[in-house]
């Protein structure tokens, strides 16, 4: 219990550090639009592709799971498009960023700090914390939202396409399927959360980054830990937000 | 100058810098040397600030170091080069950038201005035709050397370098200590060195401080350091054959 609290308290420390005023807004401009690159534009291929396959198997489990006739068949699109604004393109997404962003992210401020990159920082008297984070905190929270929307549209072009090909939905039905009973307030839900798992992700990532101490073994340690952390947090503020944005 | 006084360093209870008192002049190499594990890196870094100190003083001229935040240590860091035992080039720049960093981050020089100076830096260090590499396409004598340049880039009055030789063949190594007592000069900084080779310490040494088990066992000159009675020293000093055969014959 008191390493948590540890733990918690250096976690809070960091984050006060991290936004603290930059030294140089130029250079944190140039930074974050080069983690803009790194952290956001390179997930879109593997968003695109895995909201492409998840869409495609809601759409054919649910066409199995509502054979009976007394089901509207666009209740099909209907349930493709809200399993995947509800929950898929906000959650599971972030599960599969926290696996590569995450990663990602512990292992390069990890590495820097057991290189003494971060004390080089340190030394010419720069916020290590703040020109390290700050800029990956900005790109994911700004851009992840972008990824949700890709991920819906996708996900649910995805599900039109397989079932479609496989026959068990026409194309109308999907259509007016998708466009059934729809509420607005989902999308505004699945990017409120999208911005604190985005949140959550690279501050947990960059925490376990920037305490290594050791070598190349506790790098590869700080990655997993970035990952699982993440990811059990994850859930968690899922269940959180929920409860607080759809009750 | 750099003062410190009664420095004391521990780490989960076990001391590891016991008492330390020292004086490093400016415009000379002030050597810390000691064997591996005797606290020469954790006194060097508990110097510049990387590592809390438990008590003592740290002094930079008439400014006490250790009793000012992280804002107010900017001011002295600014005047701070340091060159680290792994170099700690950024990986994600060329060698140019890494250069560069130093002065885009603290000055308001012109873009030519930086140009300027980081090819100067460049120059001064021996590194032609690299502006383009990534540190990974560096060897580690040339890494060495870009780290030098980054850390004069600023025209610091305070250099800092752990193991600057470590790695590295004999002759690049002495090339290296050169270079680090001709910037010394030319720029007239306090320069302190930690190393446990002594071929720097009889071609460079101008001040020599001797750290065993992180406590100051003896401090000279090259001159006096192989007539001391220190056993301590003379165990590290005449360690290997060589240096054994030379005190005998």
């Amino acid at each position: 219990m008191i390493k948590f609290f540890t733990q918690l308290g250096r976690y809070v420390m960091l984050l006060k550090k991290v936004f603290s005023k930059p030294e140089k807004p130029s250079i944190y401009y140039r930074q974050t639009m080069r983690e803009f690159v790194y952290l956001g534009l390179s997930s879109i291929g593997i968003i695109a592709i895995i909201s492409f396959f998840m869409g495609a198997v809601i759409t054919l489990q649910t066409a199995y799971n509502t054979e009976n006739p007394i089901y509207p068949k666009y209740l099909i699109g209907l349930g493709c498009r809200d399993s995947i604004i509800l929950e898929f393109s906000s959650t599971v997404a972030a599960l599969i960023l926290a696996g590569k962003v995450g990663s990602n992210i512990a292992s390069e401020i990890g590495t820097m700090r057991v290189t003494e990159q971060i004390d080089a920082l340190e030394i010419m008297g720069i916020n290590s914390a703040s020109y390290l984070i700050l800029p990956k905190l900005i790109a994911t929270v700004i851009f992840n939202p972008i990824l949700t929307l890709i991920g819906i549209i996708v996900g649910i072009f995805g599900g039109w396409i397989a079932g479609t090909l496989s026959g068990v939905i026409t194309s109308e039905n999907f259509i007016y399927g998708i466009q059934y009973a729809f509420i607005p307030y989902y999308i505004t839900y699945s990017l409120i959360k999208t911005v604190f798992f985005a949140f959550i992700i690279t501050s947990v990532s960059s925490f376990q980054g920037y305490y290594v101490d050791g070598g190349s073994l506790e790098v590869g340690r700080a990655s997993t830990k970035a990952v699982v952390f993440s990811s059990v947090l994850i859930l968690l503020f899922n269940v959180i937000l929920t409860q607080l944005l759809l009750s | 100058m750099i003062t410190i006084k009664h420095l004391n360093k521990s780490f989960n209870g076990i001391k590891v810098l016991k008492d330390i008192s020292i004086t490093f002049e400016a415009g000379k190499t002030n050597l810390i040397i000691g064997r591996s594990g005797s606290g020469k890196t954790v006194l060097l870094k508990s110097i510049v600030g990387l590592h809390e100190i438990d008590s003592g003083e740290i002094w930079f001229e008439n400014t006490l170091f250790n009793k000012l935040n992280f804002a107010e240590r900017k001011e002295v860091r600014s005047q701070i080069g340091m060159l680290f035992q792994g170099s700690a080039l950024f990986d994600s720049l060329t060698t140019e950038q890494n250069v560069r960093f130093p002065l885009e981050m603290f000055t308001n020089k012109s873009s030519e201005e930086k140009d300027e100076r980081v090819n100067f830096c460049l120059n001064r260090v021996n590194i032609i035709n690299a502006n383009n590499l990534f540190p990974s396409e560096l060897s580690g004598g040339m890494k060495k050397r870009v780290a030098i340049a980054r850390a004069i880039a600023l025209n610091p009055k305070y250099l800092f370098c752990d193991e600057p030789n470590s790695g590295l063949d004999p002759l690049t190594a002495i090339l290296i200590d050169a270079l680090i007592k001709e910037l010394t000069e030319e720029y007239s900084m306090t320069t302190i060195i930690n190393t446990h080779d002594m071929n720097s310490v009889m071609e460079i040494g101008e001040k020599i401080v001797f750290i065993s088990e992180g406590e100051k066992c003896w401090e000279g000159n090259k001159n006096e350091i192989l007539n001391s009675d220190c056993e301590k020293l003379n165990d590290f000093v005449f360690a290997n054959a060589l240096a054994k055969k030379l005190r005998d014959s």
